[in-house]
């Protein structure tokens, strides 16, 4: 799926600083050899299993399907794994990774601090060092994630610059790695930044696409309609596509952040209101203004509070092949309260943005079709927040 | 020989940047005139972008301000229009990918050749990514120079034999910034670049002092500073031009003892 060169389509390639290339190079070398080792992939098989608690189950929402009255809705449980989020996916495949380069310390960008937590946990287990850059607008927006990768030993550095996001802590982890390279492993949480990563954080992802496809197979004796996931760099959302982009019959749906709208200044929504341009190593859509300054974006979801979409999507997008739709912040919320009280579960708010779009699509569709919900995460880490924008006075 | 190998001609070359709009573009033109008056060999004007990741703090903050003030790309080639009536220094503009691709790069570049900059660097264009501007950059008669870092190694023979201008050598791993040592084996960089070109090399990142200055243009053909410069006009504001002047100055003799 991925040109020699780092391509998907137009978009990709390695935009970064001379002084990152011969590390992404090496990165790419190693990648190219461990993916085919026996011994590597029996020991992250083992990790996924034992540790992660792989395989996450498929969870048919029979509540939420008898109440929307169409099509048979499934939960992908990524929100059951170690840690509570499908981040620990990639976590675990780039620190193994790491590891085996030599590498002692990972550094990782962390949005709503599920990736953050991610790296500090598989840091702490395989006796790595390990500094987290976050925001410090997320810092605030999730602070129990920021204590828990303190607990877990790693330093986490309030990123003050730009307007204290994700995409800052990209830009200041990038800078970190800039000046250590030899010993740090920059363990980037999505499938974005430059070549090779979009493809590695997908291939150690798409173990989510892989599961599903045998699991609906086994209960429903056939391929699912419609695919749905939630997408801000975009690796839960390749996760659980990745390995139904060759199955034409089945829709898949990357549902963006729309915040207040699309149609206004505080969205976050990249297809829906960005075009191409290059930043953060990477050519792909992003959120900017006319004289490519990148747009200062906002989501209720931290996690999808970002102005870019990985080159994979974008190239998905190009060719039709997926389908990006905007979830705004009240749509999200709702979900997040429809799915807590159907079926008691409490997904994240950025899972929330793609049951919001399921919640949509299935009143409209047959009772024998299927959409599969990718549930990318937990909620607890959110529902200080949902409380307040509900007009509660609760804090963490 | 292109405008920017020339700013090599007389010596050892002392090479100025400034971000654009910082404070505002009247303390800029102002800024560029003193620093070719104390004898600048070539000027850096850095176009701001929202997000600089090659940049330490003290050009983030410059591109804050200088956004914050409201300059665009377009003001600064307006900027530069009148700059070249009466400045001859050679100019190249210091940006990052995203600000000449999303104005249309062949627009952007062809503007350059009009209003007389001579050259384009690019921090976050690798050699793998040259492509991207570099055949429009040939066409409209501009340097694409490239960068080496600490860390280039083995790429430093491709990259010296594709370069355009002058090749720029970044001292130290890490983002712009000023630093009290450099540490780095810039001997067995630039002996790698000579052997494969002919143009001229200068050294930048971490270099404020005309001692620092010195030693890097001793070892290459120059020195290259801007956070130093960056420094002064955050602290001086509008009324920076005579000490960036006066700067320029001390750090060109330091150059020229090299």
């Amino acid at each position: 799926m991925t040109n020699p060169n780092g391509r998907f389509g137009v978009h990709g390639g390695q935009y970064i600083p001379e002084t990152l290339m011969n590390a992404v190079q090496e990165l790419e070398e190693a990648y190219n050899y461990y993916k085919n080792d026996p011994a590597f992939n029996a020991e992250l098989e083992e990790l996924f299993t034992e540790y992660a608690n792989r395989p996450s189950r498929l969870y048919y929402a029979e509540k939420v399907t008898r109440d929307l009255g169409g099509a048979k809705i499934y939960l992908k449980r990524e929100d059951l794994n170690h840690t509570g989020a499908h981040k620990i996916n990639n976590v675990l495949g780039q620190a193994l990774l790491a590891k085996k380069m030599g590498k002692t310390r990972l550094i990782a960008e962390t949005g709503a601090g599920q990736h953050g937590v991610a790296t500090a946990t598989a840091a702490t287990l395989m006796d790595m060092e390990c500094v987290v850059f976050m925001g410090e607008e997320d810092t605030k927006r999730q602070a129990l994630n920021v204590y828990k990768m303190r607990l877990l030993g790693a330093e986490v550095v309030p990123v003050k610059t730009g307007t204290a996001t994700l995409k800052d802590a990209v830009s200041e982890a990038m800078r970190e790695w800039t000046s250590r390279i030899s010993d740090t492993h920059y363990c980037l949480g999505s499938v974005m930044g430059p070549h090779p990563f979009p493809t590695i954080v997908r291939d150690f992802q798409a173990v989510i696409s892989k599961e599903i496809k045998a699991q609906v197979l086994q209960k429903e004796g056939r391929l699912p309609d419609v695919v749905l996931a939630c997408v801000g760099g975009g690796s839960n959302a390749i996760g659980a596509f990745y390995h139904f982009i060759d199955e034409p019959s089945v829709r898949l749906i990357g549902c963006e952040a729309a915040g207040r709208g699309v149609d206004t200044f505080e969205t976050a929504a990249t297809i829906a209101t960005g075009r191409l341009g290059i930043f953060h190593g990477m050519k792909s859509y992003f959120c900017q203004d006319e004289f490519g300054q990148i747009a200062p974006v906002y989501s209720i979801s931290a996690g999808l509070d970002y102005p870019g979409i990985g080159p994979e999507h974008a190239w998905l997008h190009d060719t039709g092949r997926a389908e990006y739709v905007p979830v705004t912040d009240d749509e999200a919320v709702d979900a997040f309260e429809y799915l807590s009280r159907m079926e008691g579960i409490i997904p994240a708010i950025e899972s929330s943005h793609a049951m919001a779009h399921a919640m949509r699509l299935a009143p409209a569709m047959g009772k024998d079709q299927i959409i599969v919900v990718n549930l990318s995460g937990r909620g607890d880490k959110d529902c200080a927040a949902i409380a307040r924008y509900r007009g509660e006075d609760l804090h963490e | 020989m292109s405008n920017l190998s020339k700013a090599f001609d007389h010596g050892k070359a002392f090479v100025a940047f400034i971000t654009c709009g910082d404070p505002d573009l009247e303390t800029t033109a102002a800024c560029v005139r003193a620093m070719a008056e104390a004898g600048a060999d070539l000027i850096e004007l850095g176009i701001p972008f929202s997000d600089p990741t090659a940049e330490g703090p003290v050009i983030q903050s410059a591109n804050v301000r200088a956004l914050s003030g409201g300059v665009t790309t377009e003001k600064i080639f307006e900027l530069v229009r009148e700059l070249r009536r009466d400045v001859t220094v050679p100019m190249v503009f210091m940006t990052y990918a995203n600000v000449v691709y999303s104005y249309g790069a062949e627009k952007f570049i062809s503007i350059c050749r009009e209003i007389g900059v001579d050259g384009l660097i690019l921090p976050d264009v690798p050699y793998e990514e040259r492509e991207e501007f570099a055949p429009l950059c040939a066409q409209y008669g501009l340097d694409l120079v490239p960068l080496v870092a600490p860390t280039s190694e083995q790429r430093i023979a491709k990259i010296a034999r594709d370069a355009q201008g002058f090749v720029y050598i970044v001292s130290s791993l890490g983002v712009t910034g000023v630093r009290s040592k450099i540490t780095s084996d810039i001997d067995s960089v630039v002996s790698l670049i000579r052997e494969n070109t002919d143009l001229p090399c200068a050294v930048g990142f971490g270099i404020s002092t005309p001692e620092q200055a010195r030693a890097m243009a001793a070892k290459s053909d120059g020195a290259i500073v801007g956070s130093a410069i960056v420094k002064l006009i955050a602290q001086h504001g509008k009324n920076a031009a005579p000490h960036v002047g006066a700067y320029v100055k001390a750090m060109k003799d330091g150059v020229r003892q090299a």
